[in-house]
């Protein structure tokens, strides 16, 4: 755990870059860290960031698969609005923790 | 008379019905349990038959013979749970009532979940071998290939046995090497993980592992669909991986039936309460093993533990008492590294696995996370324990179904907080 500055205010992070508290979390604060991921911010992806924290608050768990069929983007759109790992730059833009795979 | 339903009679179902028949009174309780299958197969097995380390009566007995007298075993397919009327339906019309549920329905292989997994090319050069034909097609395969691209891969997250990809490539590498061909065959291992397991410490000792067997690793690979005429597996990011022969675990899913019965998540898992086993769907309905969606491995060992804790909370329900949230997560898997060897790991929810001794503090015989003889038989004499032990209900000795911490090198922030 430790303590970041984005979009001038102080939060708390895990190693990984994750906020720990979602309460901390602005939208000024999300495009600091989406433009660290190098994305830039449009309705689409603001609107799948929306999708993960209503989820999250809900304790859903996330996967990809589930965002796929969420009806706010198909798998496809996800990769390409958040190339790389999708569901782990999402997440850490939404101020959620780190999707865990299930073992 | 009261009704007790068991659904699946496969590692946790039969376990159940063997727990079951022991604690509760015959002039009260009748006991069903339901399969459509004839035969009980060891799963496990399947990881050594397409080496032809196990030969395929090894790993299938009759399902009849580890259900105890006084259950009632019905073969036949399940159409559907109605929940609301206390009701399951099968294939056949029947329909059977009862009072208290317990879904054990396992989880199968959906390949039909990829684009082009199931064409043709199924178990001619893409193979999956977490099905018993699945793996004797692979054997017959195995005796046969001259060699190229071999890639084992997993589709997605998660999966039963979460380790048995990662065993299959290191003794696909021993096999190799007896065979006197090991220059021949380039080894590839494919995960949507980060890398080799999802637990950190794991993780660091089995890459390190890949990387001394000359086995390459390409993590975060989410496929989209399999390319047969190019011969080649496409991730959702572009990415592609080409193969000469495919060996897949392909997406896996709770039996249809949970789906046609209207709850289950979008995998077809039951939603379950992670410490008590009682789902969230209705009071008497209570789900183990691999059909749960809870945070735990989906493995036999995990069913073993699952099972002591759901018996004393079904107890409890009968008895209307409050249940006992006691289920930690707790899972104790082998894992098989080729060369007649193997690692222990030891882990639950809030444990990863790390290095030590088992089941005995200092004394093992057996090490935690690190590669020995005495595991590879460990794992060897687990087919044993399984088919005498395990599912007939017996308690195994040293082990409990809470994790015990005894005995590994835990760093500071993973000691328990109390
Ligand atoms: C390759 C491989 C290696 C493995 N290695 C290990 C290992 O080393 N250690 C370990 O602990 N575990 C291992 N496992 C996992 C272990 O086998 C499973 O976790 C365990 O069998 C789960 O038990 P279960 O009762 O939940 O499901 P299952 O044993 O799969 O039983 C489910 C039963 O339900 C029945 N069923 C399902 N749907 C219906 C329906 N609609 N109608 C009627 N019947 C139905 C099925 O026929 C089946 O008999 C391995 C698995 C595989 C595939």
């Amino acid at each position: 755990m430790m303590e970041r500055t984005y979009a001038g205010t102080c939060v708390y992070c895990s190693d990984q870059g994750y906020l720990t508290e979602l309460e901390q979390w602005t939208p000024e604060i999300g495009k600091e860290i989406a433009a660290e991921e190098e994305i830039e911010m449009t309705d689409k992806h603001w609107e799948v960031i929306k999708y993960l924290q209503e989820q999250c608050k809900n304790e859903v768990a996330l996967s990809i698969r589930r965002v796929g069929k969420s009806g706010v983007v198909n798998i496809k759109e996800f990769y390409a609005l958040f190339p790389g790992g999708p569901l782990k730059k999402a997440s850490r833009i939404a101020g959620i923790p780190k999707p865990v795979s299930c073992i | 008379m009261k009704n007790i339903l068991i659904l699946g009679a496969g590692t946790s179902g039969t376990m159940m019905a063997n727990h079951l028949r022991k604690s509760l009174s015959k002039d009260q309780w009748n006991i069903t349990i339901v399969d459509k299958e004839e035969t009980h197969y060891y799963q496990p097995g399947f990881l050594f038959l397409p080496f032809d380390i196990y030969k395929p009566k090894q790993v299938k007995k009759s399902i009849d013979k580890f259900i105890p007298k006084g259950v009632n075993l019905v073969r036949e397919k399940i159409d559907r749970i109605e929940k609301d009327s206390d009701q399951v339906f099968l294939q056949n019309g029947e329909i059977i009532s009862y009072d208290i549920l317990i879904i054990a329905t396992g989880t199968d292989i959906a390949p039909q979940e990829i684009e082009g997994m199931q064409s043709d090319n199924w178990h001619k050069d893409v193979f999956d071998f977490y099905t018993f034909d699945g793996a004797k097609n692979l054997r017959n395969k195995l005796r046969e290939w001259e060699g190229g691209k071999l890639v084992v891969h997993i589709c997605e997250m998660p999966i039963k046995c979460p380790v048995a990809p990662l065993e299959f490539a290191f003794l696909a590498d021993s096999f190799f090497i007896n065979k006197d061909m090991r220059d021949k065959v380039d080894l590839t291992f494919v995960t949507p993980m980060d890398g080799a397991f999802t637990k950190p410490t794991a993780t660091k000792e089995l890459n390190h592992l890949l990387e001394e067997k000359n086995i390459k690793i390409v993590p975060n690979f989410n496929i989209e669909k399999v390319d047969n005429e190019n011969k080649k597996i496409v991730d959702y990011g572009g990415a592609e991986v080409e193969y000469d022969l495919l060996v897949t675990v392909p997406t896996n899913m709770g039996d249809p039936m949970i789906e046609r019965s209207g709850f289950g998540d979008d995998l077809n898992f039951v939603p379950t309460d992670k410490s008590t086993l009682q789902s969230t769907v209705k009071d008497n309905i209570f789900a183990i093993g691999d059909a749960t969606n809870i945070p735990a491995s989906k493995a036999g060992s995990v069913a073993h533990f699952e099972a002591e804790i759901l018996l004393e909370n079904i107890l409890r329900f009968i008895d209307g008492k409050e249940l006992k949230a006691s289920f930690d997560g707790h899972a104790n898997c082998f894992i098989e590294t080729g060369h007649g060897k193997a690692l222990l790991i030891d882990f639950n929810y809030t444990h990863e696995p790390v290095t030590g001794s088992f089941p005995l503090p200092g004394v093992g015989p057996l090490r935690l996370l690190k590669e020995s003889r005495m595991n590879h038989f460990g794992k060897l004499a687990f087919r044993w324990i399984y088919w005498n032990m395990l599912i007939k209900g017996t308690h195994i000795p040293f082990v409990s179904s809470a994790m015990s911490t005894a005995g590994k090198d835990l760093k500071e922030e993973e000691t328990p907080i109390l």
